[in-house]
């Protein structure tokens, strides 16, 4: 769209354009666009070879019967050629319609959606908080935020498990709670509680990437402005409203789709937190599946697979949506 | 401890705004909204820490069950753990294969990703907005989606269980991850090089790797520390694809140490505080360009 704009100008201006990547205009047709193909083919043929290639495959064996039995494998010396057949859509009849589907798929999907909102409004509300504190002209600025992004620069594997001892039933988050003569809830058994404490590591751990993104909206937003709602009289709140929430808005819009994607995602911290085969009703749809694929046996690829494309089939409707409802926001902004 | 507490940061906020209320100039504010600010900052940064802290104080504990009795471990703290953990475990084969992983999909996704980077700063062309739709889609995939069929074929290609599983692996979403970061690096500088090059007679090519490529060192080096990170902390693909116990990388290390049947916490907690120090310390050299890199990427695309 821009080089129909750029070609343009360019015409107006004889045959020196404004704008960069200029030898566009001087070839002709296809062309014109040789030397772009030849820069993205690195990265066009590395996806199509590993993600576009086993995606059609993964897809293929969504409609299949496939398991740990059937596929293909090697043993010793003994090559066993695949036997699974095509059974068509059954999978995905089978996960969404098919009996103790409920059990199977749709608690789970509830539960992630739950998971989902809730960790991504706590992200952003501490999130935001935090940055708008640290904004402030204050001593001890930088060590704050140091201390605060602690939690992103340490891999989430490692601290997961600083979680997992602290959360274990006479860790010391129950001894403090326990010397307070509050309740000790047991944190990795009971399901409520696991639930609880998979969106408090979670948010634990993602709240630093919010703070950091935000404040680096907040300083971009132009001081002059505060100061002009200032002489016309506004309050903080005004100010907070109407000065500071809109001026974050493009920063906030790319962070909260990036914060529900990766939390839609997240795979390290329930899988590392209630190791591999306890808590069956706090996995998320994610772990679910890599359970189904990969933590029972036989290994049920096909299903495990199926519940991949659902995912990804979720993310992308979501992800259109949200666009298409961004872009109408901005028109009636403007 | 942390529960209580964090309930005080998400109300924290509210203070805020308001000390500016009675002040004549901006930014100015009473002692009492200063102390509010240093007391909800100084909570917040406990919780952040706690964690980690915690893990480092365990690691001192001799005794595997140290972590039941933490008011013990003061009176006889030793670093006994670590001479354990360097000596005794798989501690150096499982540095050695997270290195090998590690810097592998850093250099492929680094190398892969500058020329795309540049071409969709650029350059418009038909596909564009294809391609960029490809770029940001590739970072949502959930790992279920990929996990089964890349281990059906690289079983065939007998890949299971070598370095170059996990280094493909991780470049599916280091790639696509590497170009967009970059092309936010590259939209800063500014095109009039560009064309000061093309002037002087330089193909687009010869624009990219004489003149551009070398500005951008910073950007690079970012996406290369931002690759490095993610290839260490990936634990779904290395739990799956690794068998051999001396081609584990640190994510996989981890896990052995807390088994059904026996949990080593004072190993893990020494091996966690021997595996975080150098990646943290990693992370908060690029930190900052990180989240302007991220963001660009996302609110310019």
């Amino acid at each position: 769209m821009t080089v129909a704009i750029d070609r343009a100008t360019g015409k107006r201006r004889g045959d020196r354009a404004p704008r960069p990547g200029l030898g566009q205009r001087i070839r002709n047709g296809f062309q014109r666009y040789w030397y772009a193909y030849a820069m993205i083919a690195p990265v066009v043929i590395v996806l199509g070879v590993l993600v576009g290639y086993p995606l059609v495959r993964g897809f293929y064996l969504t409609l299949t019967d496939a398991n740990s039995l059937n596929s293909a494998r090697t043993i010793g010396v003994n090559h066993i050629d695949a036997t699974y057949k095509f059974i068509g859509l059954d999978n995905y009849h089978d996960i969404l319609f098919g009996p103790t589907a409920y059990d199977r798929f749709w608690s789970h999907f509830l539960w992630t959606v739950v998971w989902t909102v809730a960790c991504v409004a706590l992200h952003y509300s501490i999130g935001l908080g935090l940055a708008l504190m640290l904004h402030q002209k204050l001593r001890g600025r930088t060590v704050y935020r140091l201390l605060l992004v602690l939690p992103w620069a340490v891999p989430t594997f490692v601290t997961v498990f600083s979680w997992r001892i602290m959360l274990a039933d006479s860790g010391v988050l129950n001894q403090i709670l326990g010397s307070l003569h509050l309740p000790q809830p047991e944190w990795l058994e009971d399901t409520f509680w696991q639930r609880f404490a998979a969106i408090m590591v979670n948010t634990w751990c993602g709240v630093p990437f919010m703070m950091l993104s935000l404040l680096g909206g907040l300083q971009s937003i132009d001081s002059t402005l505060y100061e002009a709602a200032e002489m016309d009289g506004a309050s903080a709140w005004q100010r907070f409203r109407h000065v500071t929430l809109p001026g974050l808005r493009s920063v906030s819009s790319t962070v909260v789709l990036l914060g529900i994607i990766w939390t839609f995602n997240q795979f390290v911290i329930i899988f590392l937190l209630f190791g591999k085969n306890s808590a069956p009703d706090a996995q998320i749809l994610v772990t679910w599946a890599y359970a189904l694929g990969f933590g029972q046996q036989p290994r049920d690829f096909a299903q495990s697979a199926a519940y991949g494309v659902l995912l990804l089939s979720i993310l992308t409707v979501f992800t259109s949506f949200y666009f298409r409802w961004l872009k109408r926001n901005d028109q009636l902004a403007v | 401890m942390s529960t209580p507490t964090l309930d005080k940061t998400e109300t924290a906020p509210a203070p805020a705004p308001e000390p500016r209320r009675r002040a004549r100039r901006r930014g100015e504010r009473g002692p009492a909204g200063t102390a509010l600010l240093h007391g909800g900052l100084v909570v917040a940064s406990l919780i952040a820490l706690a964690p980690v802290a915690w893990l480092c104080y365990l690691s001192l504990g001799p005794d595997k069950e140290d972590y039941l009795h933490p008011s013990g471990i003061a009176g006889k703290a030793t670093f006994s753990n670590y001479s354990y953990v360097l000596e005794h475990t798989g501690f150096l084969d499982w540095f050695k294969s997270t290195m090998i992983v590690a810097l592998g999909t850093t250099f492929i996704g680094v190398l892969v990703a500058a020329t795309t980077g540049y071409a969709v700063s650029r350059m418009r062309f038909p596909g564009y907005k294809q391609l960029m739709w490809v770029l940001l889609l590739t970072q949502a995939f959930p790992i279920a989606i990929l996990i089964v069929p890349m281990y059906e074929i690289f079983s065939e290609l007998g890949l299971i269980d070598t370095y170059w599983s996990l280094i493909l692996i991780n470049c599916s979403t280091a790639v696509p991850y590497s170009a967009w970061l970059l092309k936010g690096y590259f939209d800063t500088i500014p095109f009039e090089i560009d064309e000061a090059g093309r002037v002087d007679g330089l193909s687009p090519f010869g624009t990219f790797f004489r003149l551009i490529l070398p500005l951008a060192r910073p950007g690079l080096a970012v996406a290369a520390f931002y690759n490095f990170i993610t290839a260490v902390g990936e634990v779904a693909f290395a739990t799956t694809f690794m068998l051999d116990d001396s081609k584990y990388t640190f994510a996989v290390g981890l896990q052995t140490f807390v088994s059904e049947h026996d949990a080593q916490w004072n190993y893990m907690a020494a091996t966690a505080v021997l595996i975080a120090i150098p990646v943290t310390v990693f992370f908060y050299l690029v930190q900052k360009n990180l989240v302007t890199g991220l963001t660009a990427g996302g609110t310019k695309g």
